[in-house]
């Protein structure tokens, strides 16, 4: 297992120190790129002949119990004509912004992925086309639930968790793009339409804004 | 195997609700006749969010046969169901759903908490889950296990029974209904906070703030 992945070796002629250290662990190969560049080597991993990782199997992110340690997104690369796959980090320091650019332009499947990470880590996907939370509702206000940082039971109180849950409205987990295909066909409650109206999304209920800072 | 005191209503009832009438030979033996055709015909209107609502289709198919207890027609919608059937874990995402489900179900309707998470919370006492469905709408029922065999399930099922039998038209307040505004809690605020107590379990943690 001392070979170096020919898709890293490819990578560092190509782009040179946007590349970070590699390493091989339990077979896998893990390769660090530099956040900033990452779109344009994404895509160069998609469409290079001889490279052709066409399949995003998942995008992941991590945070390690060493506070110093910078929080890391993961994608796992697979490429289907050559069956070969690749596991590509970056590395997000937390002192820094939490932002890495989208990568569903080069694959669409990245969508909820990403949208999971932001909704579990907070970390922002620039260029994303509808980044919202997915898991936990739209009002969430208690934070990002798998930073270390996050108690288990959350920050609020059980009372107060539980009635802003139930203040969140069954249906106000639709998007802007559905709330207009609901209205075009007329089927859009009015409190609804005053919200498209407004192109908001959802407030949390009745929060002071100290309240909804945890 | 809890049964909750008798008063489905959201508000529960006041205490000592007394009627004017005295229960008569009539009255009682309409009782008996009403009684035993609802305890006997439950439309359930199961909520099957975990892997209790995998041994509850245990419970209805063949070898259990919920039909024996006239209970063979599920209700997958609340207006025709009686007998919401929550079995699994409820999330608070779900929670508004839930209530919204119980407030479309007619009276008379009664509402059983099938395993240990939909009771309790269960083992998930954690930023994402409800610490028992009797925080979100009355429970007349609580099934313990996890999940519970189809005999515990039938067992809890035979006490909403004898429950049901002991219903009387001469108590309204049984009926009555208050549903609460989106956001209200049904008990006390300082209750729901104090489900969230350690049980010497080792997910405990100190809340941090």
């Amino acid at each position: 297992m001392t070979d170096v992945h020919p898709s890293v070796e490819a990578l560092r002629s190509e782009f040179g120190d946007k590349i970070g250290e590699s390493s091989v662990s339990c077979g896998d190969t893990i390769v660090f790129v530099e956040g900033t560049s990452a779109l344009d080597i994404m895509f160069w991993l998609k469409d290079t002949p001889d490279q052709e990782y066409n399949y995003l199997i998942d995008v992941t992110a991590v945070e390690h119990r060493d506070a110093d340690k910078p929080l890391e997104v993961v994608y796992f690369l697979f490429s289907l004509q050559r069956k070969v796959q690749l596991c590509v980090k970056i590395a997000l320091p937390k002192d820094g912004d939490l932002a890495v650019d989208s990568v569903v332009p080069v694959w669409k499947g990245a969508d909820w992925l990403e949208r999971e990470i932001y909704d579990m880590f907070g970390i922002e996907f620039r260029g994303h086309p509808d980044l919202r939370r997915i898991l936990m509702w739209e009002t969430y206000a208690e934070g990002y639930p798998l930073r270390k940082d996050f108690p288990l039971k959350g920050h609020f109180s059980r009372s107060e968790q539980l009635r802003q849950a139930l203040h969140a409205a069954p249906e106000a987990h639709y998007s802007l793009e559905e709330l207009e295909i609901a209205d075009a066909l007329g089927d859009l409650p009015e409190d609804m339409k005053d919200r498209l109206a407004r192109g908001e999304r959802a407030m949390v209920p009745g929060s002071k804004e100290s309240k909804s800072n945890g | 195997m809890g049964v909750a005191p008798a008063g489905g209503a959201q508000s529960g009832r006041d205490s000592a609700v007394v009627s004017p009438v005295s229960p008569n030979w009539i009255i009682t033996s309409l009782d008996w006749a009403v009684n035993w055709a609802r305890a006997n015909s439950l439309w359930p209107m199961p909520f099957g969010t975990a892997c209790c609502a995998i041994e509850f289709m245990a419970t209805a198919a063949s070898r259990y046969d919920l039909s024996r207890f006239g209970m063979e027609r599920m209700g997958y919608s609340p207006r025709q169901a009686d007998f919401l059937l929550c079995a699994g874990r409820v999330p608070f995402k779900l929670a508004p759903v839930i209530r919204r489900i119980y407030d479309q179900m007619p009276q008379p309707k009664w509402v059983m908490a099938m395993g240990a998470c939909a009771s309790t919370g269960g083992i998930f006492d954690n930023y994402a889950m409800t610490q028992g469905i009797d925080t979100i709408i009355p429970v007349d029922v609580y099934v313990p296990g996890c999940p519970p065999r189809p005999e515990g399930l039938i067992y809890g099922i035979m006490l909403l029974h004898k429950k049901i039998r002991g219903e009387t038209m001469l108590d309204s307040s049984i009926r009555d209904e208050h549903p609460l505004d989106p956001g209200a809690l049904r008990m006390p605020e300082s209750n729901v906070d104090e489900l969230s107590k350690g049980f010497g379990s080792s997910v405990h943690q100190t809340r941090s703030k």
